[in-house]
């Protein structure tokens, strides 16, 4: 059994840190494709990016359910961390989330899983933070919409490889729809519902 | 034992979750009003406890601060508001609006382009555009969610019907990114035109009832038309007293009883900026006021 001896810490300064990495977010869902960077020290369990925990412990509280993936459940690790920590309900039900982790993006479930807000209110979606392999290096992206001066470039390695055409869903349920934030180690990259893919490149 | 000191920017931690969380979805949700449990703040509704909550929320020590009230750094509200701020956050605060990164204001935007990285925080009494139309709320969200925005052309044609011409002068109805119908908070409608395409980011916060929302930067903000009778915007005939501007919002002031008035920049940052760079009107202040009497 884990001891709050053996606990990865939560943030250094509480306030500060949560208040840096919420501008990061806040930046990056601004601008859509643009990648921001979360300066914060933060501790890890086990399979979480600093970006993800960052994230975690700035967002998430008593009133957040929070959905694990399998790779975020395979230990009990995250879900003891995120209850020390930030006290949110870790819940088998994915679409009452108000966040989902998803630590294997490569087998992120489908997306109608997933809370997409009702047309009356639909801010009570699931946001999705998606951990992948890359935001710098990769096949490039070419996005539009609110945020965006023009287009916007984003070169990343996002596992599943069809997350943009699986995201298109966000154009026909509008308003409702699906907020992405994608982490790699301590970058990050917002997708809001608004964004839309012009092209993809290798 | 140490003096009771409160936490960085006034609220808890737990509120200002529940804010940031808020704020992300208004971003992703463009021109949407988004709920939220608005709390008491040192000040009374109708002094920006709305703007002052989203603004303690995003401040951090590294932020830049200004706040306008009527476009005016030096009215009770704008000072109270900035000290309330220096106070529990210790943020640095000025009047210039090209050096700020968080303005927070209340009816006006500043009339120096703003810069991307800057974030406006407006203070709104009444986030609902249709709320003078349909008081119940249940009807106003079920109008939103189905774009049913007939209501408001409606109220506009019977502008035009009653005096010939749009006569809404502010708070004057804009449709955010094609969808949502929002209220710009009680700015003036010559702002109206700022709003498009905007490079910095605009929050909205309204305390009392309990909204926020926001235009992303570079964003489609369309005021609402007719064909037949396009949206103006709408200023005094007259350059400013002061600087001279002929192309800034002005305010009327009047001088004394027997109809003597003049008028002078809204935005008090603009109006000096012009003043110190040699601009001058016919009621400048010394050393101008003698040439301008030549």
């Amino acid at each position: 059994m884990t001891t709050i001896a053996e606990m990865p810490a939560g943030f250094a300064d509480k306030v500060l840190s949560a208040q840096s990495t919420f501008r990061s977010v806040m930046d990056a869902m601004a601008r859509p494709g643009s990648v921001q960077r979360v300066a914060a020290d933060v501790g890890t369990p086990a399979g979480m990016m600093r970006g993800a925990a960052a994230i975690a412990l700035t967002l998430f509280d008593h009133d957040t359910p929070i959905w694990l993936d399998a790779a975020m459940s395979a230990t009990p690790d995250v879900a003891r961390w995120l209850k020390f920590h930030a006290s949110a309900p870790v819940v088998g039900d994915s679409s009452i989330a108000s966040f989902a982790l998803i630590g294997d993006a490569a087998n992120l479930p489908a997306l109608e899983r997933f809370a997409f807000g009702s047309s009356e209110y639909p801010d009570r979606s699931t946001t999705l933070i998606l951990q992948v392999d890359s935001l710098t290096q990769g096949p490039t992206f070419e996005l539009k919409g609110p945020g965006i001066d023009g287009s916007a470039l984003l070169q990343a390695m996002i596992k599943p490889r069809d997350l943009f055409q699986r995201l298109s869903i966000n154009e026909v349920l509008f308003p409702r729809g699906i907020d992405v934030v994608l982490v790699h180690d301590d970058h990050i990259v917002a997708i809001p519902r608004t964004t839309r893919l012009i092209a993809s490149g290798v | 034992m140490n003096a009771p000191t409160y936490n960085f920017a006034y609220l808890d931690e737990q509120t200002k979750r529940m804010i940031r969380r808020a704020i992300l979805k208004a971003i992703a949700i463009p021109g949407y009003q988004v709920p939220f449990a608005s709390r008491e703040m040192p000040m009374p509704y109708g002094w920006g406890t709305g703007g002052v909550q989203v603004t303690a929320a995003i401040l951090g020590p590294d932020d830049v601060l200004k706040v306008i009230d009527q476009g005016s750094d030096d009215t009770t509200n704008a000072i109270s508001i900035r000290k309330f701020f220096g106070k529990t956050a210790g943020v640095a605060t000025t009047t210039s609006t090209t050096d700020a990164t968080v303005i927070q204001t209340r009816h006006r935007i500043p009339e120096a382009s703003l810069h991307a990285g800057q974030v406006l925080v407006y203070q709104v009494p009444i986030p609902e555009p249709l709320r003078f139309l349909e008081p119940r709320e249940t009807e106003t969200r079920r109008m939103h969610a189905l774009a049913e925005y007939g209501l408001m052309h409606v109220k506009l044609y019977e502008d035009i019907a009653r005096f010939g011409h749009i006569a809404t002068a502010y708070a004057y109805p804009v449709k955010v990114n094609a969808r949502y119908v929002m209220d710009p908070s009680p700015t003036p409608k010559f702002d109206n035109p700022k709003l498009d395409n905007c490079a910095a980011l605009q929050l909205f916060g309204a305390g009392r009832e309990k909204r926020i929302y926001a235009i992303p930067p570079y964003t489609t903000v369309v005021s609402l038309d007719f064909e037949d009778h396009p949206f103006t915007r709408y200023r005094f005939n007259a350059p400013c007293a002061l600087c001279g501007a002929d192309n800034s919002y002005l305010d009327e002031i009047v001088t004394d009883d027997k109809g003597g008035r003049m008028f002078v920049c809204s935005d008090t940052d603009f109006c000096e900026q012009r003043q110190a760079a040699g601009h001058h009107g016919t009621e400048s202040a010394a050393p101008h006021k003698e040439k301008a009497h030549v």
